[in-house]
């Protein structure tokens, strides 16, 4: 509980992305993570944002489970 | 490009800036949200992959992974693009339902409006991405690239109705009490009492009334942040930068203090 609090409060630590470059790079993020290689080391600052932004952070998740169930 | 005062930061403090100004060329602008989506520089203008364009040769798509043909088509003349179009909206659709079906059941979204909900963000999602055709750079399949549009209308019409009528929780009073203050009475560490103490402290000596809103009610009560920018008039990037400067300056406060 408080953990996530602080979480909530705090945001990420590391440096992120805004919400607009998030969008941007969202599809390739999501392409190079379903591949299995390191989507985060492509594409800096979206893992801390998605853990900051909650609205994000479902979009990321809707596109990765669309995505993942057709292929 | 004027970006609005809460915008205008450099790139340091916490930011991976993807111009040489510091801010993706398109941030702070509308974007998020129906007809606000459209008409904006694109941040990537003239990076087209070579790969994309243009092709000769205009088959109809008849394989969904097909980025290339998918262009080709869409930018066909005739009832090839009309052809195109029809099959992509039907693509736009299928997302805007996988988005409207996993919020199905949240008490404050009526069963009976979801579907039409899911064709006006298909709707709206096929103009925004036509408009953009030009953007596509090829990175991901251009079906990947076309769910996002949709997921993301969806995903703020769904948002913005679930919120309809509901009075936001902006208040300074509905954090103390609610959050951080049970948090710290029942964190038993000591060390974990004092930094929420610290916090609560920073949070109302140091942040400005909007920054104090804007944490209140996204991190603290789990208002979307797109409803919270419609309500302000704002943009759900420039709200999101606000946050991220009151996120900095509790840390700032905090110092050494944190874990």
């Amino acid at each position: 509980m408080t953990d996530d609090l602080l979480t909530r409060l705090l945001g990420p630590a590391d440096p992120e992305l805004g919400c607009e470059a998030c969008f941007d790079e969202l599809d390739r993020y999501v392409e190079v993570e379903l591949a299995g290689d390191d989507a985060d080391a492509a594409v800096p600052g979206m893992r801390p944002h998605l853990s900051g932004c909650p609205a994000c952070a479902e979009e990321h998740e809707s596109l990765r489970d669309l995505v993942a169930g057709q292929t | 490009m004027t970006l609005p005062a809460e915008v205008q930061v450099g790139r340091t403090d916490g930011w991976l800036p993807t111009t040489e100004s510091g801010l993706p060329a398109c941030y702070g602008e509308p974007r998020f949200g129906g007809a606000s989506l459209f008409g904006r520089k694109t941040c990537r203008a003239g990076v087209a992959n070579p790969q994309l364009t243009p092709l000769t040769a205009h088959p109809d798509v008849t394989d969904d992974r097909d980025s290339e043909a998918w262009l080709a088509a869409l930018r066909a003349d005739g009832p090839e693009r009309d052809r195109a179009i029809a099959r992509l909206h039907a693509l736009l659709l299928r997302a805007a339902r996988f988005e409207v079906a996993r919020r199905r059941g949240s008490p404050h979204l009526r069963e009976a409006d979801l579907d039409d909900l899911a064709v006006q963000s298909a709707d709206d999602a096929l103009v925004a991405v036509l408009a953009k055709l030009d953007d596509f750079r090829g990175d991901s399949r251009f079906t990947t690239w076309a769910y996002k549009f949709a997921l993301l209308e969806a995903a703020v019409k769904l948002r913005r109705r679930a919120w309809h009528g509901r009075e936001l929780p902006t208040a300074p009073e509905h954090w103390p009490e609610s959050a951080a203050g049970s948090a710290a009475a029942a964190a038993d560490d000591a060390a974990q009492r004092e930094l929420l103490a610290t916090i609560r402290d920073a949070i109302a000596e140091e942040l400005t009334s909007r920054q104090r809103e804007v944490l209140v009610a996204v991190a603290l009560n789990d208002v979307p942040i797109d409803v919270l920018a419609e309500r302000m008039e704002t943009t759900r990037g420039a709200l999101y930068k606000t946050l991220h400067d009151a996120r900095r300056k509790l840390r700032r406060a905090l110092g050494g203090e944190l874990p």
